[in-house]
């Protein structure tokens, strides 16, 4: 345990995993400071899972390095410094609720006492139940258990909150948040923009296998929220479009110009200022999904440019 | 950090299981009464009937309880517990013991009750007979565990119950628990290098002073040892994604 306070927390280097001729991950680097809680961030197939898989030492990467605290993911694991929470997995049959967690907890060397973490996780109101007769909530909430009772350095949860109700969730985050404020490194996947927000001090977002974006949550969200502003302007140069106040890109479908913008306002009155033809103008929604899908879409072009240059 | 709560865990989670467990330690006895009592007088291979089948019964039964566990194992890799294992500090050398002692834990009792069953039927054997036979059974049993672990960790959970047959069969047929099919020439000499052979003969050994002859030592020491690589890749197979 001499090793968890070293700076540098969890570095991924180069990381990268095939499937066969699917790319799952292609040379990720993350750092994540200790103490950071961080959401990997994307829909389903980015890489989350992957990654997350390759932290925890289920998958070996094709190429590239991982350090958890200065160790190897294995070396990690067995010290006890990690705990997770996989997408998928029932807890063992014939055993209760409150059994799996305390033999969880028996596996680490500094466990949290089973009775606190069953109350945390709300899994104290089953916890003599057989884990046979869970519901779906009941038995993603004593996996969750099963992550902290090793009172772990590192928390990983790969889309925790998949099969838990609303009020369940606030529960859920509740107890997560406090995890981290008690020094603990968490690190997330979601596909939920408003639950990475919300929970995160760090959003990194993954696409096709790349992290396409990572900064501040407040950062990537208003970035993901820019509002769009479409027009017809045949004659409109995009350079000097792009030069407008407030507007972060301007692209051009046939004779409609399309400008995502940091300040839609700004942009509106630059641009009625500056041009005599604009037609048709719609401000358009920024919804968080039409954002999300931008951003990742950024990184399709990228792709597509770059396999049409090697052919 | 301590194994010790896996172990008993493991044998609590065996215990509760109790239909696998019934069915498991009934099946041998039920054809031991319907076959051996109608028998009892006989002879087979120069030793009363009762006894050799009931030594060939403990082997079958004990076999079957050994290969078994499969199941559970591969039910528990279905449920996606396995994976969840593997991301905390278990040793895999831990989870491995324990799946062979509950593994035992159902062998034992199997033995157990035939040899009752044996007794009722006029079987008497010496103490140190007795002690023998049942610890040849056990050391025999090791490959037969070792196959439980292995199709366990590889095999998909609803494919394991024909293999498991399978496997239970085969061994028992070829090693002579229901009669010896060879009585001599090639056949035999094949015969003799299963391991299954070498349990029917822990009877036979009981009867005639209790021990197999050094060549039932090195067939039943090399499945063990043969086997062994095959269930760490198994096992390491079974926890990680392809």
């Amino acid at each position: 345990m001499a090793n968890r306070n070293v700076p540098g927390g969890i570095v991924l280097s180069c990381l990268s995993k095939s499937y066969g001729n699917l790319r799952a991950v292609r040379s990720v680097d993350l750092m994540i400071a200790p103490g950071e809680t961080v959401a990997l961030l994307g829909h389903n197939g980015a890489g989350k899972t992957t990654t997350i898989d390759m932290m925890l030492g289920l998958t070996r990467p094709d190429d590239g390095s991982i350090s958890i605290f200065g160790a190897s993911p294995a070396a990690a694991v067995r010290s006890g410094w990690v705990g997770g929470m996989l997408q998928t997995g029932s807890p063992l049959e014939y055993l209760k609720v409150r059994e799996v967690v305390a033999l969880t907890g028996s596996y680490y060397p500094n466990p949290l006492p089973t009775d606190e973490v069953l109350r945390l996780t709300g899994a104290d109101e089953f916890a003599d139940q057989l884990t046979t007769k869970l519901s779906s909530g009941q038995s993603q909430r004593v996996r969750f258990a099963a992550a902290l009772v090793g009172d772990p350095d590192l928390l990983v949860l790969d889309e925790p909150t998949a099969a838990i109700d609303v009020e369940g969730r606030r529960d859920f985050w509740q107890v997560t948040r406090a995890t981290a404020e008690r020094g603990k490194t968490v690190l997330f996947a979601t596909h939920y923009l408003e639950e990475a927000d919300a929970y995160a001090d760090r959003i990194v977002l993954m696409a096709r296998g790349r992290i396409v974006a990572d900064g501040p949550a407040t950062e990537i969200k208003a970035r993901a929220t820019s509002r769009v502003i479409r027009a017809t302007m045949p004659d409109a140069d995009l350079a000097s479009l792009r030069g407008l106040p407030g507007v972060v890109s301007a692209e051009r479908h046939g004779g409609t110009v399309v400008l995502s913008c940091s300040d839609a306002d700004s942009a509106l009155y630059a641009l009625l200022g500056s041009y005599r033809r604009v037609r048709d103008i719609e401000v358009g929604g920024g919804s968080l999904e039409d954002a999300f899908l931008e951003l990742t879409a950024e990184d399709d072009r990228g792709e597509a440019i770059a396999e049409e240059a090697t052919i | 950090m301590s194994s010790a709560m896996h172990y008993r865990y493991e044998i609590l989670r065996t215990l509760r299981n109790w239909r696998f467990f019934a069915i498991t330690l009934a099946l041998p006895l039920v054809i031991f009464y319907a076959i051996a009592s109608a028998n009892r007088h006989a002879h087979t291979d120069g030793i009363a009937f009762p006894l050799y089948f009931m030594t060939a019964m403990a082997a079958y039964g004990a076999m079957f309880a050994s290969v078994s566990p499969g199941g559970r194992i591969a039910a528990d890799r279905a449920r996606g517990w396995t994976r969840q294992l593997r991301i905390t500090p278990l040793r895999a050398h831990t989870y491995v013991i324990s799946k062979v002692l509950s593994t035992y834990l159902m062998a034992l009792p199997a033995l157990a009750l035939l040899f009752l069953a044996g007794v009722t039927l006029g079987v008497r054997l010496e103490a140190t007979h007795w002690l023998a036979m049942a610890g040849l059974l056990v050391i025999g049993l090791a490959p037969f565990v070792e196959m439980g672990l292995i199709a366990g960790n590889l095999a998909p959970v609803d494919s394991i119950p024909p293999i498991v047959g399978g496997i239970v069969v085969l061994f028992a047929l070829l090693g002579g628990v229901f009669g010896q099919i060879f009585n001599g020439g090639t056949m035999l000499t094949i015969v003799k290098v299963l391991p299954s052979y070498w349990l029917v003969q822990a009877g036979k050994a009981a009867h005639g002073g209790g021990n197999w002859p050094l060549e039932g030592w090195i067939v039943v020491a090399a499945w063990a040892v043969a086997l062994v690589p095959f269930a760490v890749f198994a096992f390491r197979r079974s926890s990680s994604r392809a």
